[in-house]
This record gives C-alpha cells, sequence and structure tokens, in this order.
C-alpha cells in the first residue's frame, strides 16, 4: 500500500510525543515499516509543535510535507487551520474543539479569528471532538489527546484491539484504565 | 532471533556506540544532540556523563582512546566550535582506542543560534566524516565509524541533523561486542604535540586522508544506485530520503563518507547520468570539490538553498518543475515558544523590565526574554558571552554606560563557560552586575543535571559545586543569593548592584517548573470584584491567563503553578494565592 500519513499538531506541552509514540508502536504492531519525526527543544515552550507518523510497505522520508497528508489531528483548533494546507483534498481534520491563545493573541498584537470550525468544514472533511469536556467526565482533563485519538482511530487502518494494546503499554500502569475509557469515549465519538 | 524497535535518531546512534562496545562517553546537552547521550547511559556496561561543556567531554574521550578502549562524545553544532582546540590537534595524534564525535547540526536552526555545517570544520580539521540518513543507518554508521577510526588511526565525526536525530525509524538490535583493550605503550612522537612532533604528524594526516579517499571508492557506505540513468543525484544523509521520496527512479550515488570523497566513484557516476545533480543541505561542500574536479555539468546551489531543510517538494518544485500550490490559511496568529507558567525567568525579566534595565543574554530558555512582552535581553551570542560581553562593554564606555545593563546566565551555561568570563572581570577590575538565574537544571535541552545540580547523568548523587561560594571563592565579595520569584527583593537588589561600583553577582533562585517531581499545589485566584481592569498582572505574558471580555481575567488552574507573580503585581490585591487544600 500506499504510505499513510499522519500529522499530529498542537500547542507544546500538549502531549504530542506520547501520541505520534502510540501511533509509531502501532504501525510495528501491524507490521508496517514506519518513521517518525518530532521536534524538541525550544518549540517545546508553548509554541505551535507539529508530529509526523508515516507508515506503509516501505517509508522514505519522516516528514509529511504540504498537500500529502491523510488525517490532521488537531488538539487544539487553531493549529488546525496552521496546518490545513497540509492535508491531501480528501484528507480528514480530526480537531479538538479547545482554544488556546497564542503570546501574540494574549498581548493584543494578534486577534484569535472567529469561526475556525466552519473554515475547516468548508475546505476539507472535520470531525470536531469536544475532548475536554470528555475527558473531565472521565474525571481528569489530562487524557483529552487520547479521546481525541480514539475519534481520529476510526480513520486509520489498525484494529480497535491493537489500539487498546498499545496503549496499554506506553501509558503509565496507573492510568491504564482510564486511558482506555478515553480512547472508547473518543472512539463513540465519532461514530 | 533478533528484535527490531523503533528508535529515535539519535537512540540508534546510542545502541550503535553500545554494540560496538564503547566504554566511555563524555557530552554537554544541546538540541539537537542530547538525547544520544541520555540513551547510552541507560546501558550498564557504558560509563557515560554529562562534562561542564564540549572541550572537557571530547579531552575525556581522547583520554579514554588514549588509555586503550572505545570513546565517544556528543555535541551539537555549536559545540563542536568549543571542542575545536582539542579536535584539531587529535586529528594528529589520531587515536589508539576508536574514538568518535557524534555532532548534530540544526539545518532550519529549530533550536539554535546559527547554521553552521560540521562538515566544514570536518574538512578545516581533516576528520574524516560518516553520514547516515535514518535511525537503520545511524546504528550501523556508529560501529562503521569506530572501525574506521581504527583502521585509520583517527578520531571520526558521524553528522547527524535535526531531521535525523529527532526521526524514528526501525532498528535491529544487535549484541554488544567489546573489543579487547588496545594496550597502553609510551609514544611521544604520536601523543605529545610539540612542534617537533606536530610537524611529522602533519604529514600523517595528509597521507591519511589521501589514503581513506582512495579507499573510499570501496566502501560499503558509499553506495551507486542505478535506476534511470537520464537524471543523477549525488547525496547524503536525510536528503537521500527526500530523493527516494521524490524521485523513486532516479539514479543516486548515496555518500555514507561524506569527507573525504571518493572521487573515483563520483566521476563514474558522473559519467554515467545524463543530469547530475548535487543534493546536500546546507553548505555546498560536496558540490565545490566535484566541481573543483572539473564536473562541470554538476548542478547544486544553483537552484538549491543552503538554508534550512530539504524536502521532497523542493526537488518536485527545481527539478520536475511541478508546481506546488499550498496556500497556508490567511489570518492565523503566529504561535512562537514562550516562558512556561511559573517560569522563575518571567519573574526575573518582570523585575528588570520594571527597573528599564537591558540584559547581555546568554545561551538557554532565557533567551525567551528577547521577545514581546518582556523584550529586557538585548543580545544573544553564544555559550558563556553575557558576561564577557558585559565586561567588553564597561571597557568600552566605562562603568556609568553599564548602570542600566546586566549580564543574564543560566546556572548550567554559567558552568559551561560563563565562569571563565567571571574570572575575567574579576583579573581585569571589572565593574557590573552578572546575574546567574539559577533554576537547577539545564533547561532548554530537557533538564538534564550539571556540577552544581548534585546529580550525574548515570543519576547518581555527588557533592553539587556551590555557586555562590565559588563566585566568593573568586574574590567577589558583592554575591548575593534572592528567590526568584520574590520582586520587592528581586528589584532592591538590582537597584543597589547596578548603582554600587563594583562587580557583583546577584544568584537568583527558583527551581524550572517543568523540573520532574516538583508538585505546585498552589494556584492564584483572581477576585473580579476588586479587579480594576488595569491589565498590569497580563503585562510579563503568562499563558495561564487570559483576558475577560469585561476586562477583567481569568486565571486557569491546571496551567497555573502558584508562583505568584501576578499577585504581587496588582496594586489591588485581586489576585489571591489559594494554598493546597483549601
Amino acid at each position: 500500500m500506499d504510505s499513510k500519513n499522519i500529522m499530529i499538531v498542537g500547542v507544546g506541552g500538549q502531549g504530542t510525543l506520547l501520541t505520534s509514540r502510540i501511533l509509531g508502536k502501532l504501525a510495528v504492531g501491524a507490521e508496517y515499516d514506519v518513521k517518525l519525526s518530532e521536534v524538541h527543544g525550544m518549540a517545546q515552550r508553548g509554541g505551535s509543535v507539529v508530529t509526523f507518523v508515516r507508515y506503509g510497505e516501505q517509508v522514505a522520508e519522516p516528514i509529511v510535507e504540504e498537500g500529502q497528508a491523510d488525517v490532521l489531528i488537531a488538539f487544539e483548533k487553531l493549529e488546525a487551520l496552521r496546518y490545513l494546507h497540509f492535508l491531501k483534498k480528501d484528507g480528514v481534520v480530526v480537531v479538538n474543539d479547545w482554544r488556546i491563545d497564542p503570546i501574540t493573541v494574549v498581548t493584543g498584537a494578534a486577534s484569535y479569528p472567529d469561526g475556525i470550525l466552519e473554515r475547516l468544514k468548508k475546505e476539507r472533511k472535520t470531525i470536531v471532538v469536544e475532548a475536554m469536556a470528555e475527558a473531565k467526565r472521565l474525571g481528569t482533563p489530562k487524557v483529552f489527546n487520547v479521546v481525541v485519538l480514539g475519534a481520529a482511530a476510526r480513520h486509520m487502518t489498525f484494529s480497535k484491539e491493537l489500539w487498546l494494546s498499545v496503549i496499554e503499554e506506553t501509558v503509565p500502569p496507573k492510568t491504564v484504565e482510564l486511558n482506555k475509557a478515553a480512547f472508547e469515549a473518543g472512539y463513540q465519538l465519532s461514530v | 532471533m533478533s528484535e527490531k524497535k523503533i528508535l529515535l535518531g539519535n537512540e540508534a546512534i546510542a545502541r550503535g556506540a553500545y554494540e560496538a562496545g564503547v566504554k566511555v562517553s563524555a557530552a554537554y546537552p544541546g538540541t539537537p544532540s542530547t538525547e544520544v547521550s541520555e540513551a547510552l547511559a541507560k546501558y550498564d556496561e557504558v560509563y557515560a556523563e554529562w562534562s561542564p561543556n564540549e572541550k572537557v567531554a571530547t579531552e575525556v574521550a581522547i583520554g579514554a582512546s588514549i588509555a586503550g578502549v572505545r570513546s565517544m562524545c556528543a555535541m551539537k553544532h555549536v559545540g563542536l566550535n568549543v571542542a575545536a582546540d582539542p579536535l584539531y590537534t587529535a586529528a594528529y595524534t589520531g587515536v589508539n582506542g576508536g574514538m568518535v564525535l557524534v555532532v548534530a547540526d540544526d539545518p532550519g536552526m529549530y533550536s539554535s543560534q546559527n547554521e553552521q555545517d560540521t562538515r566544514m570544520v570536518a574538512r578545516a580539521a581533516m576528520v574524516p566524516v560518516v553520514e547516515p540518513s535514518d535511525s537503520a543507518e545511524a546504528k550501523a554508521f556508529m560501529k562503521y565509524a569506530f572501525e574506521l577510526s581504527e583502521t585509520y588511526d583517527t578520531p571520526v565525526i558521524l553528522r547527524s541533523t535535526t531531521r535525523l536525530s529527532h526521526s524514528q525509524g526501525l532498528v535491529e538490535l544487535e549484541e554488544r561486542k567489546v573489543p579487547e583493550d588496545v594496550p597502553y605503550e609510551r609514544n611521544a612522537a604520536k601523543f605529545v604535540m610539540m612542534p617537533g612532533n606536530a610537524i611529522k604528524r602533519h604529514l600523517v594526516v595528509e597521507a591519511r586522508m589521501k589514503k581513506m579517499a582512495e579507499d573510499a571508492v570501496s566502501m560499503p557506505i558509499n553506495r551507486a544506485e542505478y535506476r534511470d540513468l537520464s537524471v543523477g543525484f549525488i547525496t547524503c544523509g536525510i536528503a537521500y530520503q527526500y530523493v527516494r521520496e521524490a524521485m523513486p527512479d532516479a539514479s543516486v550515488l548515496k555518500l555514507g563518507l561524506v569527507n573525504p570523497l571518493p572521487r573515483k566513484l563520483i566521476e563514474e557516476f558522473a559519467a554515467k547520468v545524463d543530469r547530475l545533480y548535487i543534493f546536500e543541505e546546507l553548505e555546498p561542500v560536496i558540490e565545490e570539490q566535484v566541481k573543483a574536479w572539473g564536473i562541470s555539468k554538476a548542478v547544486g546551489k544553483e537552484i538549491f538553498t543552503v538554508q534550512g531543510e530539504y524536502s521532497a517538494n523542493l526537488l518536485r518544485e527545481r527539478v520536475l518543475g511541478q508546481k506546488m500550490e499550498f496556500t497556508p490559511e490567511k489570518d492565523v496568529p503566529a504561535r512562537p515558544p514562550i516562558l512556561c507558567p511559573g517560569c522563575p525567568h518571567r519573574s526575573v525579566f518582570t523585575a528588570l523590565k520594571q527597573l528599564k534595565i537591558r540584559a547581555a543574554g546568554d545561551i538557554g530558555c532565557y533567551t525567551l526574554g528577547a521577545v514581546a512582552p518582556l523584550g529586557v535581553i538585548d543580545t544573544t551570542i553564544c555559550m558563556g558571552a553575557s558576561i564577557s560581553s558585559l565586561h567588553g562593554m564597561e571597557k568600552a564606555k566605562g562603568t556609568d554606560y553599564i548602570k542600566n545593563w546586566v549580564a543574564v546566565i543560566g546556572d548550567s551555561t554559567f558552568m559551561h563557560t560563563g565562569v571563565n568570563s567571571l574570572m575575567n572581570m574579576v583579573y581585569n577590575q571589572a565593574k557590573g552586575t552578572v546575574i546567574i538565574l539559577d533554576n537547577s537544571t539545564t533547561g532548554m535541552t530537557g533538564h538534564q543535571d550539571h556540577a552544581a545540580t548534585g546529580k550525574t547523568l548515570k543519576g547518581e548523587i555527588v557533592p553539587a559545586i556551590d555557586i555562590p561560594a565559588l563566585c566568593r571563592a573568586m574574590g567577589i565579595s558583592r554575591v548575593r543569593e534572592v528567590n526568584a520569584f520574590d520582586q520587592e527583593a528581586l528589584v532592591n537588589a538590582l537597584r543597589e548592584e547596578v548603582n554600587a561600583d563594583a562587580l557583583s553577582v546577584i544568584i537568583t533562585q527558583a527551581p524550572c517548573a517543568l523540573l520532574k517531581g516538583l508538585k505546585f499545589p498552589d494556584k492564584c485566584r483572581p477576585i473580579p470584584e476588586k479587579c480594576k481592569k488595569c491589565g498590569a498582572c497580563l503585562k510579563p505574558g503568562c499563558p495561564a491567563l487570559t483576558k475577560n471580555e469585561d476586562g477583567t481575567i481569568s486565571i486557569d488552574e491546571t496551567m497555573c503553578n502558584g508562583c505568584g507573580l501576578c499577585m504581587q503585581l496588582c496594586k489591588f490585591g485581586a489576585i489571591e494565592k489559594i494554598k493546597a487544600g483549601e
């Protein structure tokens, strides 16, 4: 098969690295070739963060370029808008309906755009996830990213059993049940 | 059965070193090289340390090599400048046990102050360079680099780039094989580099590089892949993957040894393909040599850039002539990195801003103090330069000129090279105020320990170097320790010290908000009834605070670390601190 190209975008500190690692293990579990690319260092300090995951028969470059992504997973909606042009025309954006103001907005140098979700929907197939509310319902907002992953799972080729077993081996032991519940919640949301 | 694992480029480099039987590793953290040493430290069989800087780390590796074991050091590209002194002469002495320097460049400058190309330094130092193009090769090339080092009696550089170091790919794990230690025998002609000996060694270096260039023609890490002969690429490192992605049918000469170059192999490849492109990130290192050999059909920087990272789309556009029309959405505000909520630097910079004091800055998270809304840092050059450049300003313009200047430097950067600059200020009777932002860690690279934290890379608890005592031992009498979150104490200390005609050091203390194991149970909470909507609390740009539509503020309790900076800035008592459990 042609490689499947996934992008995970968000704000430094939202857990994009953890989620890309889950995707990497999924691809290994499904016996694909896989490459991932991450951003470390200064860009993690509350800045815009992007992580690439590519899997398939054989993967050459580790990044996803403009116009090449099949799935854009966004933990914050402004970041979905920022990277929208990386999506193929028939790609899917799975977006957490959550707003974090960048410093440029906080200081008044720029304003946070209105109607982001509508703009996304106009351009590409868009799945909106109320991940923060779901995560809070489960007990902690921290697992919102796994809720988003659950919603995105329907647009990738891995079995649900594989997802759950990879989540189990990746997250801290004490949080396994919570994270599995978060995944399930997201999975059901995107039906 | 061999195990396949998904590894970060840096982890694969560490794995390669481990399998090659490396016994000693030394490094100073620097993005994108840091994880090499962190991964290596997890192997019990390997001694791995954080050294205060890259020069020291390289010398530790040299010593271990002379003692007869395989050794290595790791650093980012600018770290190689600090290590340049030992590097150039280690090329002369050669090695005893194999020695490899891992150097990670940063095309695109994700986390660096310049975009230099390590291959240029290696050419000047006459040191061979291998360059892998994914995690599997990173491991394999690391092992090969040790073999090259011993075969040719030379230190070898393994060059990585951010994209390789921070990408993950599948790697097959193999057993660790430790070669027997090489016996040490006194050999002053080889290891004592005084002129009489060094003159002879220079000839050895020249002959070695010539021999390597000849042998490189048949080295397995240099590989000609003949496909469609109408177009061929000479490429190396991560750029190889972009060629394979965009033009899978093109012929490729993939160079694993990028210094010295296999001339015959290149000439042969060039003769077989109709069109020839040299596709290398950053400087035209291969291209200039190829063109100097008279291969005039080669096309490189005429159509590719010397700046930033390459991509498959770059090839699609410049070679295939495809239109790359991707229009980013309009009106998307930038989201630059910022200091974290509860970061002690924000508090110190707020005090500097209030007093209208400029800062000569240094390398670390605190560089973010240069941008809005804080904007107090005026200069950032390199590790340790804050203190020495403040010194230069005072010598140029006199003491009055630097009454509204300070130097700011982190604790790790101070231990790296800042300490030398401070000694210079003492020696040359300088005046001025140096602030050491002591957050008990190397922050920006992801929290590594150093000589003043009391913990080693291997996790051992050791006596910490006492920074205030170190400063006093140099003969500085005005050394003050201040809580980094106490605005009143900071402002008072700053006022007194910049006006005291003396050399003073203010050590502002509070741990990095991201330091592992720290808990911040206290939270700040607004009291809207008391709020006068003046916006004073918002000025330092803490990401936990947002302005409501009515002009009052909200504080995100999941982000707030209860540092109390906003509370101290509010003149109306409209922010309170809620203690844990209240």
